[in-house]
C-alpha cells in the first residue's frame, strides 16, 4: 500500500511552500461558497433560485404593493393591475387587527396596557433592570393592572367590556402572556411534584401531566367551551375567554413541567447533597441550587414550549375568538377584500415570527451569558 | 463520660440498602477536637457510614448521637445537625452557577440568616486561610481540581461548624494537588477542629490522626492509634489491606 502512496524516492519529501494563508473576501467565499465542486453546484443552484424568487417576491411585498390609497380590492387593483400585494386591506382594517371589537372610546386601556406589559418584558429581560432592588414586585403587580384595565370594573368607573369584543393582536398577546407567565410557575411546581418521593405529589403529578400531554390542546379547547359549561352549576357565568386561559395555561404547564424533569435529572445527586450538607432546606436548596441550574439546561426546551404555546393561542379561532386570523377571515369574507387571502396570511405570518424569532434570539443570549464553565 | 462529651457518639448502628447489610453493629465514639481516619477496601461502607453520621443516609438501628443531638426522622434535629457538621466530598460538589464567593456565602446567609457583607469578610477570610482568595469572583469550572477542593473546604467552614467529615477528599486529584489540599486539612486538624476523614494518604494519617479506624464488609474491624495501626496491625485483613496500599 505505502508504495502506491509515495510518489517519490525514500528520503527525497519534495519542498513543498507552506499552505497558503489567503485571507478576505475570495477566500471567505471559497471556503463557504465552493469548498468543493458537490457544494459549489449546490451553491449555484441556489443562487439561481433566489434570483428567480427574490426579486419578483421583492416587487410584489413593496415595490408593486398599495398601502394607502385605497379603500377596496378594486381600488388597489385599479392602481397595481393586480401585479403587487393590496396592504390597504391591513391598513384599513388595522385597529381590528390589533384590538378587535373593543370599543372605540376604552382603547386608551389596552394601550396603557401594552406600554404596562412591555415594561413588565423589560423588568423580567434586561439583566440591569432586573437587579434593581424590589423590582420583581412590579413584575407580578404590572399584569395584575392589566387584567383590571382591560375588562374595566364598575367599582372603579371603568365600563366593563365584555370579552366576547376582544379581538386581534391584543387577544393573542393575552393569551400568549397570560400562558407563559403563570405555566412556568405551575411547570415547575409540576416537576418538582413529579420527583418528589411523596407518592401523592407524585402520582398525581404523573397523572395530571399524561392526561394534558395525551390530549390535543384543540380538544381541551373544546372541552372549555362547550363540555364545561355541563359540568357547572347553572346560572355560573364563567367567562369562556378565562376558560381558555385555564386551559391554554395547564396545557403549557404540562409540558413545561416534562422540560423542567429533563433538566431536573441532569443535575448530579452530588449538587442535592452538598446543599443538603450545608444544612439548607428543600425549598432553599430547590430555589438556590438545583432550580437555577435546572431552569438553565432547559432553556431551549422552555423557549420552544412558549414557542408553541404562542402560535397554538391561533387555535382559538376555532372556538369563536377573534384572534388575528378570525378577524382576518372575516376581513377577507368582505366583499370589498375579497380573495386577500395571500396579503392576510403573510401579515400574520410575519407577526408571529418577529415574536417567535425573538424568543429563540433572547434564549440564545440566554444560555451563553448564563454559561460558567469553561 | 456523658453523652454530650462526646462531638460523634454511634451505637450499634446497623443500615441496609434492600436487603443489602451494608453496616453492621457500628460503635464509634469521637471526642471533642479529635481527629479519625478511616481506611478500608471498596465498597466496605466507609462513605455510608460518615454520610449516617449528617444524615445524608438513614440509619435502621441503633443510635447516632452527634453534638448531643440525637438523628431521628425530626427534620428540624437533621438541620440543627447539619449546620454543625461540614462535609466535603470527593466530587467537590461546588455549585457552578455561583462564583467562588456566592458558593461560599450561600449556607452562612440562608441558613444562618447572617448579612450578606458580613458573610463575604468571613468567606474571603476563609479563602484566604486556604490561600485562594484571589479567586473569588470566578466561578468553580474555571479553577483547578486542589483549588476547588479547597473552595469546597472553606464553604463548609464558612458555617462555623464544630466537626467536620471528609470522604475521600483527594482521591479525584492529580498527586500534585493533593500536598495543597492535605496542608489545609493539617492546618484545621492542629487548631482543633473535630475531623473524620475516608481517606487512604496513609502519610496524612500517620502524621495527624489521633486514631485510624479500619472497615471491611461493613464492620469496624480495627481501631488505634497511628503508630501500632500501621507498624503492628493486629487483624489478617488489616494487614493484607496494609500491604496492598503501603506496597
Ligand atoms: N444507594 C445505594 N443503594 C444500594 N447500595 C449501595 C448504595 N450506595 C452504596 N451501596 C453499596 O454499599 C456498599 C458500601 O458503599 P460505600 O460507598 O459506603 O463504600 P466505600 O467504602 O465508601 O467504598 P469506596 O472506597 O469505593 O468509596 C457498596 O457495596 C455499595 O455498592
Ligand atoms: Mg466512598
Amino acid at each position: 500500500m505505502s508504495e502506491q502512496i509515495r510518489e517519490y524516492e525514500l528520503g527525497m519529501h519534495p519542498e513543498l511552500p507552506p499552505p497558503n494563508r489567503q485571507s478576505g473576501l475570495v477566500k471567505w467565499v471559497m471556503d463557504n461558497l465552493f469548498p468543493s465542486v458537490g457544494s459549489g453546484i449546490i451553491t449555484v443552484i441556489c443562487l439561481i433560485f433566489l434570483y428567480y424568487v427574490i426579486p419578483p417576491l421583492f416587487n410584489w411585498a413593496f415595490w408593486d404593493s398599495v398601502v394607502f390609497n385605497a379603500t377596496s380590492r378594486e381600488e388597489c387593483y385599479a392602481i397595481n393591475d393586480g401585479k403587487g400585494a393590496c396592504w390597504a386591506f391591513i391598513y384599513r382594517r388595522w385597529d381590528q387587527f390589533v384590538y378587535g371589537f373593543y370599543p372605540e372610546a376604552e382603547r386608551w386601556r389596552v394601550n396603557i396596557s401594552f406600554i404596562l406589559l412591555a415594561m413588565t418584558l423589560v423588568i423580567v429581560l434586561a439583566e440591569k433592570v432586573r437587579k434593581v432592588k424590589g423590582i420583581m414586585w412590579l413584575v407580578l403587580i404590572l399584569p395584575i393592572i392589566c387584567a383590571i384595565l382591560i375588562p374595566g370594573s364598575e367599582l372603579l368607573g371603568l365600563t366593563p367590556v365584555p370579552t366576547n369584543k376582544f379581538g386581534g393582536f391584543m387577544l393573542t398577546l393575552i393569551i400568549g402572556m397570560t400562558g407563559i407567565f403563570v405555566s412556568l410557575p405551575i411547570g415547575i411546581g409540576l416537576a418538582l411534584a413529579r420527583i418528589s418521593s411523596l407518592p401523592i405529589f407524585s402520582v398525581f403529578a404523573t397523572l395530571f401531566i399524561e392526561f394534558i400531554r395525551g390530549v390535543p390542546l384543540i380538544t381541551l379547547l373544546f372541552i372549555a367551551s362547550t363540555l364545561l359549561s355541563y359540568f357547572l352549576p347553572p346560572g355560573t357565568n364563567f367567562d369562556l375567554l378565562v376558560r381558555v386561559l385555564i386551559m391554554v395555561t395547564i396545557f403549557s404547564a404540562a409540558y413545561l413541567a416534562e422540560v423542567i424533569r429533563g433538566g431536573l435529572a441532569a443535575i448530579p445527586r452530588g449538587q442535592y447533597e452538598a446543599a443538603d450538607a450545608l444544612g439548607l432546606s428543600y425549598w432553599k436548596s430547590m430555589r438556590l441550587v438545583i432550580l437555577p441550574q435546572a431552569l438553565k439546561i432547559s432553556i431551549p426546551g422552555i423557549v420552544s414550549s412558549f414557542i408553541g404555546l404562542f402560535k397554538d393561542t391561533t387555535l382559538v379561532v376555532i372556538i369563536g375568538l377573534l384572534d388575528p386570523l378570525g378577524i382576518g377571515a372575516a376581513a377577507i369574507a368582505d366583499i370589498k377584500w375579497t380573495a386577500l387571502g395571500y396579503e392576510l396570511y403573510v401579515f400574520i405570518a410575519v407577526f408571529f415570527f418577529i415574536c417567535c424569532f425573538g424568543m429563540s434570539r433572547y434564549s440564545l443570549y440566554l444560555e451563553r451569558k448564563l454559561h460558567t464553565g469553561h | 463520660m456523658s453523652d454530650n462529651d462526646f462531638a460523634i457518639k454511634i451505637n450499634k448502628m446497623h443500615k441496609w440498602y434492600g436487603d443489602f447489610h451494608v453496616l453492621r453493629d457500628i460503635n464509634l465514639e469521637v471526642t471533642k477536637g479529635e481527629i479519625i481516619v478511616v481506611c478500608g477496601p471498596s465498597g466496605s461502607g466507609k462513605s455510608t457510614m460518615i454520610r449516617c453520621i449528617n444524615r445524608l443516609e438513614e440509619h435502621q438501628q441503633g443510635d447516632i448521637i452527634v453534638d448531643g443531638i440525637e438523628l431521628t426522622n425530626d427534620v428540624k434535629k437533621i438541620d440543627e445537625v447539619r449546620r454543625e457538621v461540614g462535609m466535603c466530598f470527593q466530587h467537590f460538589n461546588l455549585f457552578p452557577h455561583l462564583t467562588i464567593l456566592e458558593n461560599c456565602t450561600l449556607a452562612p446567609i440562608w441558613v444562618r440568616g447572617m448579612a450578606k457583607a458580613e458573610a463575604e469578610e468571613i468567606a474571603m477570610g476563609f479563602l484566604e486561610k486556604v490561600k485562594i482568595p484571589e479567586q473569588a469572583s470566578k466561578f468553580p469550572g474555571q479553577l483547578s481540581g486542589g483549588q476547588q477542593q479547597r473552595v469546597a473546604i472553606a464553604r463548609s467552614l464558612c458555617m462555623k461548624p464544630r466537626i467536620m467529615l471528609f470522604d475521600e477528599p483527594t482521591s479525584a486529584l492529580d498527586p500534585e494537588m493533593i500536598k495543597e489540599v492535605l496542608d489545609v486539612m493539617t492546618d484545621l486538624a492542629s487548631e482543633g477542629m473535630t475531623m473524620i476523614c475516608v481517606t487512604h494518604e496513609m502519610g496524612f494519617a500517620k502524621q495527624v490522626a489521633d486514631r485510624v479506624i479500619f472497615m471491611d464488609a461493613g464492620q469496624i474491624i480495627e481501631e488505634n492509634k497511628p503508630e501500632p495501626f500501621f507498624d503492628n496491625p493486629q487483624n489478617e485483613r488489616t494487614k493484607l489491606f496494609l500491604s496492598q496500599i503501603l506496597h
